[in-house]
């Protein structure tokens, strides 16, 4: 019990570090951005017109007059609070835009994540256990294309297809436009959701894929895939037994790892379907200065990161009976 | 008594590929011949890279598949096709290995023995293997990384024994025991060959084989190149290969000489006798002969032009 606590508080500590340092990073980033928050939002023809006392007003509003390190300590005090913050340009509580964003692109990351994971573990199996013969040159084929694809740009393709030439699909948007808020039914959101989660998925499955191969094909070659072999186990019980036990493990991590690619993945893709999530969020936060969206949504990705890690560390514990037997002892 | 394995001229090579395309065969084991009987344990000795493992992979039909093996191999009478060594294996043909990591690390022992049979029988059938060798039940629950060295060699052979087998390949069974273990494990060998199985026990330690053996075939650059009986080594000059002599000069007891120069790697064989770049005895001809082949000599068999003993030709010499 003491070893888990240990294990836990470590966790947290460095948790706390990680957000620190993110925020601190995103917020020096922004402080040295070019863009004046002023010019982007309110637009130099406006300006122009303006007197200066609300030239002056809107600059404390951007924040542009006051000295950077205080204002990073004002949003770290506020934080420690449990205040993130009002965003400027959507002029609501960060959680709040934050909340509402999440809760649209859930559904785009989840099925992505689902999707990749078990069609990248599938094919890095099935491509490991034919080495060399050509379904693994299919499925190797098609990975490698795969990772030099850009997100963005295979996303336009699909849309061209599916969308703009078959017209079986929506272009864009999380919903159908002009349409009301309590008419948009579950099947609405789901075909809207559809290509940009087809986009996010058929880019992760190519790296969890190649990864999952280059295991497989290790422990098919493991001295004790060969005693097997020599024990008079088929090919098929070998693969099942032993492949895919010990292919686990490094599939979790390469599952949760890829968190990170997927959130990564969303700003891009999000952005190509004009989908409303946090992705697009964080677009609009980063070119218009909203400075304390753009950290609520660093933050909060990078907790969301940080703890599908934690999971996948945690599952490590349930899987390797190294580490269960010994916590058992301990 | 015909012989439960006997091999003739097998040949194992490997497909390389050198600079991006160039393709070529790398012989790892050449014209190799040797028997074994019920009831006897061969040891196969050569020093590591000779090409030791893949005599016992050839014979099960595990070898990689970017190696293809020639020659023939008899096991109970009968041609040991691809086909009959699946079917064998794991079966009549045993296979015990080095050590612990031929064991499944994220799968217990019992588990991993009973090969995914879940029936009474399998599970008596393991308990029973593994009591033989002073393992309770509770192995069964164990992980291999929960087994010691020399458990982990006991539970490696219980798997074998499990089933009944006709015929036993140990392949370098005891490395990192000391030698008492060491010798423990030889003789539950020795025990499973007067059960009437034959045992091949494939080594590079010439000294534990002849404690337990009873003829001892000389591996050198993936060549047997002398078969000799155990009786052979009490006397150097019933040897009759000058490898084998350096062998045993080699050994503790007799002086611990070595002899200069490493064995040729495959594919870097000189044309002739292999051995000539280290033998002691060497004359222009051993380097200029063509195939030298294993033949019958005093009761035993060497591939050597000028085998010690060989008295006819040495005078005239």
């Amino acid at each position: 019990m003491k070893h888990r606590l240990q294990f836990a508080g470590k966790k947290l500590v460095r948790m706390a570090l990680l957000l620190l340092g993110v925020s601190l990073v995103t917020f020096l980033l922004m402080s040295a951005s070019p863009l004046d928050p002023l010019q982007t939002n309110v637009g130099q023809v406006a300006l122009g017109s303006m007197s200066p006392e609300q030239v002056a007003r809107l600059e404390t509003y951007w924040g542009v007059d006051t000295p950077p390190l205080q204002r990073y300590l004002g949003w770290l005090g506020d934080v420690l609070h449990g205040d993130l913050g009002t965003s400027l340009l959507y002029r609501q509580p960060v959680l709040e835009v934050i909340g509402q964003r999440l809760a649209n692109s859930v559904l785009l990351l989840a099925a992505a994540w689902v999707i990749s994971g078990t069609l990248g573990l599938i094919l890095g199996v099935a491509a490991g256990a034919f080495r060399g013969k050509l379904p693994d040159k299919l499925i190797r084929g098609y990975c490698l294309l795969i990772s030099s694809t850009p997100a963005f740009w295979l996303a336009i393709l699909l849309l061209l297809v599916f969308s703009v030439w078959l017209g079986w699909l929506p272009v864009g948007l999380s919903v159908p436009a002009g349409m009301s808020a309590d008419a948009v039914t579950l099947s609405d959101r789901l075909r809207h959701a559809v290509l940009p989660a087809l986009t996010l998925s058929i880019t992760g499955v190519a790296n969890i894929a190649l990864h999952t191969r280059e295991k497989m094909v290790d422990v098919l070659e493991s001295d004790y895939v060969l005693f097997a072999r020599a024990r008079g186990e088929s090919e098929g019980s070998i693969i099942l037994r032993h492949g895919l036990r010990n292919v686990s493990l490094p599939a979790i991590t390469l599952q949760f790892a890829s968190v990170s690619e997927i959130i990564g993945g969303s700003v891009l893709v999000e952005q190509v379907f004009s989908y409303p999530g946090l992705g697009q969020a964080a677009v609009d936060a980063g070119l218009g200065s909203d400075l304390p969206l753009l950290l609520g949504i660093t933050v909060i990705t990078s907790a969301i990161v940080f703890t599908g890690n934690l999971i996948a560390d945690l599952l490590y514990g349930v899987v390797d009976p190294k580490i269960r037997r010994r916590a058992a002892r301990g | 008594m015909e012989p439960i394995l006997e091999i003739r001229n097998m040949s194992v090579f490997f497909t390389q590929y050198e600079r991006g395309i160039r393709r070529r065969t790398l012989p790892v084991i050449r014209d190799l011949s040797l028997s074994v009987e019920a009831g006897q344990i061969v040891a196969v000795v050569g020093a590591s890279g000779s090409g030791k493992s893949l005599l016992a992979h050839g014979i099960l039909g595990i070898l990689p598949y970017n190696s293809h093996m020639e020659g023939t191999i008899r096991y109970a009478g009968e041609t040991l096709t691809p086909g009959r060594s699946k079917k064998l294996r794991g079966k009549e043909i045993a296979l015990i290995p080095q050590g612990v990591t031929y064991l499944d690390p994220l799968m217990k022992v019992g588990d991993q023995l009973r090969k995914g049979d879940r029936s009474e029988k399998a599970h008596s059938r393991i308990r029973r293997a593994l009591e033989r060798y002073g393992l309770g039940a509770e192995t069964e629950e164990m992980y291999p990384f929960e087994l010691s060295g020399g458990m982990a060699r006991r539970v490696l052979i219980a798997s074998a024994v499990a089933e009944n087998p006709r015929l036993i390949i140990a392949d370098e069974p005891t490395p990192g025991l000391d030698a008492r273990a060491a010798e423990r494990i030889l003789g539950h060998f020795r025990e499973l060959a007067d059960e009437g199985a034959g045992v091949l026990f494939i080594t590079h330690d010439l000294e534990l084989a002849l404690t337990v053996a009873d003829r001892v075939a000389v591996f050198y650059a993936g060549e047997t190149i002398e078969e000799a009986s155990a009786e052979d080594f009490k006397e150097p000059d019933r040897l009759r290969h000058p490898f084998t002599k350096a062998l045993w000069r080699a050994m503790p007891e007799h002086g611990f000489e070595s002899i200069p120069g490493a064995q040729p790697y495959p594919g870097a064989v000189p044309a002739g006798c292999p051995f000539a770049g280290q033998c002691p005895d060497c004359l222009p001809e051993c380097r200029e002969a063509g195939e030298i082949r294993l033949r019958e000599f005093r009761g035993g068999r060497v591939r050597c032009l000028h085998p010690h003993g060989d008295w006819e030709k040495e005078e005239s010499v």
